[in-house]
């Protein structure tokens, strides 16, 4: 799984509210969602976004709600991807059970600036950032999470309980 | 293993051993909660797992209390999938009219959560319970959708933080100044991926409800869940409420936690958070002069019975400042109807304030007190992120329900002994 695209960096406690705000959250539409991704934090913010671009968070990236439409967003913007010096807990379960990435990196965020073109292997976690030439690399997918993402994610998984 | 509370209440419904921070265990869920925004989420995700029925149709409960009474097209449709998915299932405890409240208000109100429980709600605020000793936790729509179906979950067992708190509470300063100082000393996110688990002689002391405003705000340090033991006070409370068989529940002496806070609040005032994060904290006496346009009373923080007496206490024989907009919202309607018996509401009348049925709506900038650009509000609510309940260019302040009550009086945010 190769992701390559423009890095767009956002700051530190980046919560729900700023990702997709309570007042579009009467739909449920991957494309109507991400029409208004991080609306607020910068109307007009998705504009900027190209398919295929990195989305970079600081700490704590998805604080806040437990609304699924936040990943789902951020997906229909176009962004694949999510490196972040660190994840919310519901974001992070969140993310992984809709098929968006996510790589936690800690302190080495800051080797990543704003519209750096960045070429990401979420399976072995290596980050090279193209623009300053250096590599960086992530803390691995815990087991399990790793077991959901390889049966695809969570509703294959339960599907295949439901079913037996 | 001595455990901690957050172990003890996951071995209560994992057949494998809990031995350790950071194993992944498979839970039994004893309540899925979900409400109008993220239901019908969780309904699309339920469908594609090819689930037929909920695991139990008294376990879950679907609460439509976000938008409701529906304010547009869109959250009128919204609310019609999960009603008509509530009819197909046969769920027990589907709200949207007259019988519905905030949901983290409505179901301790309703004896349906209880200590020992295990509680996952598509909502973040599901940490509520805590208050009343149960594990639970917020997580998204499909998680909740996996849950509804085989009514089991997966946790990773949490480190747990213990914080101490110590001291007298003084005369204006309340439970939600005590969880708003600890968000300030910890910080958003203090409790990243861990449990918060509550101790101490002033814990001992607090009432029920203030044990709910306190856990509710867990989520606002990162934490995964807030815990306070299940004592007497807690039996008597499910008793009243009707949840049976409810049992004391206390942390294992020498359980091994990752972190201790001491608290004293001895001469501690009233605390607010200030924009834009709920960590930016400071004592009252520090702000100095900050006018309101709007002051909220209510949501699944402090719209319970005792905030709105507290409220009223101040507010009584005083008029809300012309400047303001006091909007005052009883979290369910049972509290609507306590606090009308009490003349709660009459007072609040009297005074000007506007009274709105038991909604979430102005919390999260959904509708009936949404911010227009410039404008400043003192609200009992547990976020005040940028834009949270309206203009980008608003601004939201956290405060206790004493607070809300003098900001209304005064028209700025001063301390309740000053008026």
């Amino acid at each position: 799984m190769n992701y390559k695209g423009q890095a767009h960096k956002v700051g530190d406690h980046i919560d729900t509210d700023a990702i997709i705000p309570a007042r579009f959250l009467v739909t449920t539409d991957a494309t109507e969602l991400g029409n208004k991704c991080f609306e607020g934090l910068e109307e007009g913010w998705v504009k900027r976004v190209n398919k295929g671009d990195i989305l970079v968070g600081g700490k704590n990236f998805g604080c806040g709600s437990s609304r699924e439409h936040a990943p789902i967003a951020i997906l229909g913007a176009g962004m694949p991807v999510v490196v972040a010096h660190s994840f919310a807990r519901i974001f992070y379960r969140n993310g992984f059970n809709m098929g968006l990435v996510l790589l936690e990196i800690g302190d080495d965020i800051a080797g990543i600036n704003d519209g750096d073109e960045l070429d990401i292997d979420a399976k072995t976690g290596i980050i090279k950032n193209l623009t300053t030439n250096k590599e960086i690399r992530s803390r691995p997918v815990p087991e399990f999470m790793a077991e959901i993402l390889a049966k695809g994610g969570l509703i294959p998984y339960v599907r295949e309980k439901v079913a037996q | 293993m001595a455990k901690t509370l957050a172990q003890k209440i996951l071995q209560m419904h994992c057949r494998e051993e809990v031995k350790e921070a950071g194993q992944i265990v498979q839970c039994e869920t004893s309540m899925v909660l979900a409400n109008d925004i993220t239901a019908p989420l969780a309904i699309d995700s339920f469908r594609k797992m090819g689930a037929k029925r909920v695991f139990d149709r008294e376990k879950v409960a679907l609460v439509c209390d976000h938008f409701t009474p529906n304010k547009d097209i869109d959250s009128a449709e919204q609310v019609k999938k999960v009603r008509e998915f509530a009819k197909e299932m046969g769920v027990v405890h589907y709200y949207e009219g007259g019988n519905v409240g905030v949901e983290h208000a409505l179901l301790p109100e309703l004896g349906l959560v209880g200590p020992g429980d295990i509680v996952v709600g598509a909502d973040s605020h599901t940490c509520t319970y805590g208050g009343l000793g149960a594990f639970a936790t917020g997580m998204g729509s499909t998680d909740i959708a996996g849950a509804m179906a085989l009514g089991e979950t997966w946790f990773k067992v949490p480190e747990s933080i213990r914080v101490n708190i110590a001291g007298e509470l003084e005369k204006y300063t309340t439970a939600k100044d005590i969880i708003l100082h600890l968000i300030g000393l910890i910080g958003v996110d203090g409790a990243l991926y861990r449990a918060l688990e509550f101790a101490g002689p002033v814990v001992d002391q607090l009432e029920m409800e203030g044990r709910m405003t306190m856990a509710n705000m867990a989520i606002e340090a990162g934490g995964k869940v807030g815990l306070f033991p299940s004592d007497q006070k807690t039996l008597e409370y499910c008793s009243q409420k009707g949840f049976e068989n409810a049992i004391e529940i206390f942390p294992d002496a020498g359980a091994s936690y990752y972190r201790k806070v001491e608290i004293n609040m001895t001469g501690m005032g009233p605390q607010v958070a200030c924009p834009h994060l709920p960590d930016n904290v400071k004592g009252i006496d520090e702000l100095g002069g900050i006018k309101v346009d709007q002051v909220v009373l209510g949501s699944c923080t402090n719209g319970r019975i005792s905030d709105l007496r507290q409220a009223a206490r101040i507010i009584e024989g005083q008029k809300v400042n012309p400047k303001v907009r006091f909007i005052v919202l009883p979290a369910t309607p049972k509290i609507y109807e306590q606090a009308l018996d009490e003349g709660l509401l009459g007072i609040f009348i009297k005074a000007g304030a506007i009274i709105g049925p038991p909604t979430c709506g102005p919390c999260l900038g959904g509708h009936m007190g949404i911010l227009a650009s410039g404008e400043k509000c003192l609200a009992t609510t547990n976020r005040n992120f940028k834009g949270r309940m309206g203009s980008l260019e608003s601004e939201v302040y956290l405060g206790s329900p004493v607070v809300a009550a003098a900001a209304a009086i005064a028209g700025e945010i001063i301390h309740p002994e000053k008026l």
